[in-house]
């Protein structure tokens, strides 16, 4: 970064590119509304401006940090699981019984034991050698730990059998996004925290490990989350369709998104050409030399990681909400981490238009490609059938589908070889 | 014909020229030592010689066939053998392992070569089933020499072979040069201490800025009270 | 003494299966990391699409096993070594090549490795259909009850023989794997360029023929890893889901780079898991008589239930990155 470009206003050129994308993007989307109906078309745009946050939550981790998180869907559950807390209506079976307070204590159990693990591990300030203090914190670890699970099962097996689950909280849907936000906000910090210093190989492995993680737990608790039951409806933030209709209704949690959306892209623009967006991207350029001038580059890089999570985690709860049905099965690491995935680096990583033009255009075609997906195997049958005399294959729509993983696979690797900058790249000079 | 020529040679890093045509020629027995001040383009020219740098203008000859651009796997079966400066050891591999890379070209050579080498460093021969990672700065130079010698090389370029080394060691690095040279393999090596080094050159290259200043013998070069003024300090 | 036949059974049987299959999965990560430095996210997919060729012939040659004794589905596991080898290579040639080429960051490669892994769970599916499929199609699994020689011991060891080959083929891939990285001119020419792939390309080292041949062990041992688990339980499709964690955890917990650490990880990360989800209860349960009355044992007491069997690669995975990034035994590229 050389200061003769920055002293001087970069020359204002018209965006052609970004106009003809948009253009083309926009007549596809007509042709969706001309073909499919408006009630359809305008969930599939709900569902792509959800898609969009998430995208641009991924994009300031990898294409402003060169941070790679493959568990996108993790961030998402978080924050799904947050929306329907939130926003479910409060289930008297659970609180009239003595059960919450039985939680509570279990829970304070917990905590207790936590404080006295903690304590433990700080016994050699007492004069405890330390090789000793290291067993006596893992012995009680251990104990402490059998002890409360065993508690906390009982009293969650006991919920599940009374109650069912404990219900929501009867608050507005935002709030459960916001939140979402700050939970996803924080299981990143714990995992940046870890791995943020080392090779950029463990932060991908870790992320991808800790989405299993919140699915398993989401999945499986079904005192907190009715599991595999699933829950619904959730409430919208916006009147319901019952009040006035899909098209009108959707069309209102459309525009939610889309101020969402705007108010993001706006704060993100500014940051990024504040001294804060800078430092970032010398750090990702050039990681030595950033050091070398004295910023702190695992904070920033912490910040950037924690920020993207904050994002996917409201997306996720926006587009939890919206499908108004709370199901932990529904978190797929295909839709939710790797079409992300696929939007931001065919969008063009780092640059925030390009990933909102890469989130719809992306999911326009991921939710377009089933039925013609199907249509290609029903033609490829009849013709096989027709001319070989091939026996059609049993579960030939479970298996049409998987061709879309294996677009979905190929598109990223061929992007990352022939378009590594996406449609619209990042407009930054760079040097040597 | 020379054994190594070097013409008009264009280098550098990506879209950065560092040599603006070098020009070099060493016989078949003789020490070359290319000397200057620091980013004058001396490994630079080096590594170009060894295919691992682009060269964009110019050419290189081994014994009079054009060898600019061949991969560097390519110019060791040609019978070059290159010590870069740093990380120029297996750090995993035993000293016996490395030696042996050395001529994983000619596996047919292993025996007898590993008895020269041993013969001519003998601290290694004791060593030979240590890691090389667990060597001393010395004891790891003389593993690297080792190691490009086992391919019986007609050529051999270091790269500051005595970089960071005791002044002990680099006398004996200097007298292991000579003794490697006398075998007949001809010695293309950029050094710092540039004194010791003409001393020892049958061909002296002073560089400065990416081209040749001055290009004569190593006694010539110490002689020259400009060479000895801008270069030699003094 | 019959709950010590259970603790054998759940623990020592269960737990050097799944270390056996977690370590020779992560040998071939740490193979493919230590030559071309980065995580190889399709590892498990090869490993189920190895298991997938397997089923594929047992399906085409269902009585082959029988000629020769053993399951057909063994039987035409070298087969499936060699296809899955050569589509390692292929897979190589057609996409982390071309990358390497043009000289990306290794996290490129990461995620280029997720698009092939995407790419081979496609085309399982596409292939082996998307539901659980038993590997044993014309014969019976074998299961062998082995008695202990006790009074008290009424109930048998039980092994069965899909496990007694993976134990001999995992000491086969150990010692083999071995002799080649100590012995061979391979094997020595693959440990210099993990060192210093500078200095081996120097060295006339040709690092091509290196990369391919480390694809191919890796794609081999893949294969092997994947036909046995998949022998053992069922073939599935979405076996991938379940063993990338593992892997990568062992691999890390055995030191990046380093074959013999992946192993010893695979097997410390197989242990930890049987032992995390084993109910201790039936081992507390005899001495329940020498507990004080009001410490009565719940019926379950596993550290984590099966369902949650996943936590316990992350948090080893977590613990050593805290602690030891290097891993347990010193690995040599971290950063």
């Amino acid at each position: 970064m050389t200061d003769t470009t920055r002293s001087q206003p970069p020359v204002r050129r018209f965006p052609r590119r970004e106009v003809l994308l948009f253009a083309a993007l926009l007549v596809a989307v007509l042709g969706v509304y001309a073909v499919m109906g408006v009630a359809y078309s305008t969930r599939m745009l709900v569902e792509a401006a959800c898609y969009a946050i998430l995208a641009l939550g991924l994009t300031i981790q990898w294409g402003y940090a060169g941070q790679f998180n493959a568990g996108v869907m993790g961030f998402v559950a978080l924050g799904g699981f947050s929306a329907m807390f939130f926003s479910v209506p409060v289930n008297d079976a659970f609180w009239d019984s003595e059960l919450p307070g039985e939680l509570g204590l279990a829970l304070l159990y917990l905590l207790g034991a936590a404080l006295v693990v903690y304590g433990a591990t700080k016994l050699d300030r007492l004069g405890v050698p330390k090789r000793l203090r290291t067993v006596i914190a893992v012995a009680l670890a251990v104990v402490l730990y059998l002890m409360v699970i065993s508690v906390l099962r009982g009293v969650t097996d006991e919920i599940e059998s009374r109650a069912g689950f404990i219900g929501g909280l009867g608050l507005p849907a935002w709030t459960g996004w916001i939140v979402g936000g700050m939970l996803a906000g924080g299981i990143g910090y714990f995992i940046g925290h870890i791995c943020l210093g080392l090779r950029s190989d463990y932060l991908a492995i870790a992320t991808l490990g800790i989405a299993e993680i919140i699915k398993a737990f989401l999945k499986n608790s079904d005192w907190l989350t009715r599991g595999t039951a699933t829950v619904s409806p959730l409430p919208w933030p916006t009147p319901g369709a019952g009040d006035l209709g899909f098209v009108v209704s959707r069309s209102l949690y459309l525009s939610v998104t889309a101020v969402m959306i705007a108010a993001i892209f706006f704060l993100l623009h500014r940051a990024y050409h504040a001294p804060w967006g800078r430092m970032i991207r010398a750090i990702r350029d050039n990681e030595v030399s950033a050091a070398a001038m004295g910023k702190d580059i695992n904070r920033r890089r912490l910040e950037i990681f924690v920020l993207g999570c904050i994002l996917m985690g409201i997306g996720g709860a926006a587009l939890t909400s919206f499908n108004g049905i709370f199901d932990p099965q529904g978190f797929l690491p295909l839709n939710h981490t790797f079409l992300v995935l696929v939007m931001v680096i065919l969008g063009g990583p780092g640059n925030n238009l390009g990933t909102i033009f890469g989130a719809v255009a992306v999911y326009l075609i991921w939710i377009m490609s089933e039925p013609l997906a199907l249509l290609l195997m029903h033609l490829a049958v009849s013709f096989g059938e027709g001319v070989f005399g091939w026996e059609a294959p049993s579960h030939l729509e479970s298996r049409a589908l998987q061709a879309r993983v294996f677009v979905i696979g190929l598109l990223i690797t061929l992007v990352l070889r022939f378009a590594p900058k996406g449609m619209l790249p990042e407009k930054v000079k760079h040097h040597g | 014909m020379p054994l190594l020529e070097a013409r008009e040679v264009h280098c550098g890093y990506g879209a950065m020229n560092i040599l603006h045509g070098v020009d070099m020629a060493i016989e078949a027995d003789e020490i070359g030592v290319i000397v200057g001040p620091n980013g004058a383009g001396k490994s630079t020219m080096l590594k170009a010689v060894f295919g691992l740098l682009t060269v964009s203008q110019g050419e290189i000859r081994l014994r009079g066939e054009p060898i600019h651009n061949l991969a560097p796997n390519r110019l060791v079966q040609k019978g070059m053998g290159f010590i870069p400066q740093e990380h120029n050891v297996f750090p995993s591999l035993t000293v016996q392992e490395n030696l042996e890379m050395g001529a994983y070209l000619k596996p047919e050579n292993v025996k007898r070569m590993l008895t020269q080498v041993y013969e001519l460093f003998p601290p290694l021969q004791d060593k030979r089933h240590q890691p090389a990672g667990e060597l001393s700065g010395g004891q790891r130079q003389m593993v690297a020499m080792g190691r490009a010698l086992m391919a019986e090389p007609s050529l051999l370029l270091l790269d500051e072979p005595t970089a960071g080394l005791s002044p002990l060691y680099m006398n004996e690095i200097f007298e292991r040069v000579k003794t490697i040279n006398a075998a007949g393999v001809g010695i293309l090596m950029v050094e710092q201490n540039a004194k010791q080094a003409l001393a020892i050159a049958d061909k002296g290259f002073v560089l400065a800025a990416g081209q040749n200043r001055f290009t004569d013998t190593g006694a010539a070069l110490l002689a020259d009270p400009e060479v000895a003024r801008s270069f030699l300090g003094g | 003494m019959n709950e010590l036949v259970f603790f054998i059974n759940n623990v020592v049987v269960a737990g050097s299966v799944t270390g056996s299959i977690y370590a020779i999965g992560a040998v071939g990560v740490t193979l493919v990391f230590s030559i071309m430095r980065f995580a190889h996210f399709a590892h498990a997919d090869m490993m189920t699409f190895g298991a997938s060729m397997v089923l594929l012939l047992t399906l085409a040659f269902p009585g082959a096993g029988s000629a020769v004794g053993l399951p057909t589905a063994v039987v035409m596991l070298p087969l499936a070594i060699v296809l899955t080898a050569a589509l390692a290579v292929g897979i190589d040639h057609a996409f982390y090549k071309p990358l390497r080429a043009h000289g990306v960051k290794p996290i490129v490669m990461v995620i280029a490795s997720l698009g092939v892994a995407l790419m081979l769970q496609g085309v399982i599916r596409l292939f082996a259909g998307t539901g659980g499929r038993n590997l044993y199609i014309a014969e019976r699994k074998e299961i062998y009850r082995i008695d202990l020689p006790f009074e008290t011991v009424t109930r048998p060891v039980v092994v069965t023989e899909p496990q007694v080959i993976l134990f001999v083929l995992t000491i086969a891939a150990v010692v083999g794997l071995h002799l080649f990285l100590s012995r061979s001119r391979l094997g020595k020419a693959m440990r210099a360029m993990s060192d210093n792939p500078d200095l081996a390309q120097a060295s006339g080292i040709n690092t091509h023929t290196i990369v391919a041949v480390t694809w191919v062990i890796a794609g081999g041992l893949a294969a092997i890893a994947g036909t046995l688990l998949s022998l053992d339980v069922t073939f599935k499709p979405d076996l991938s889901f379940f063993l990338l964690l593992p892997i990568f955890a062992a691999a890390i917990v055995g030191g990046v780079g380093h074959p013999f650490g992946a192993i010893a990880g695979g097997f410390v990360v197989g242990f930890a898991e049987t032992l995390a989800v084993f109910n201790w209860t039936v081992l507390l349960r005899p001495l329940q008589q020498h507990f004080p009355e009001w410490l009565e044992l719940p019926r379950s007491l596993a550290f984590v239930g099966t369902e949650y069997k996943i936590v316990v690669p992350f948090f080893i995975l977590v613990a050593i990155l805290v602690w030891r990034p290097t891993g347990l035994f010193k690995g040599k590229v971290i950063t």
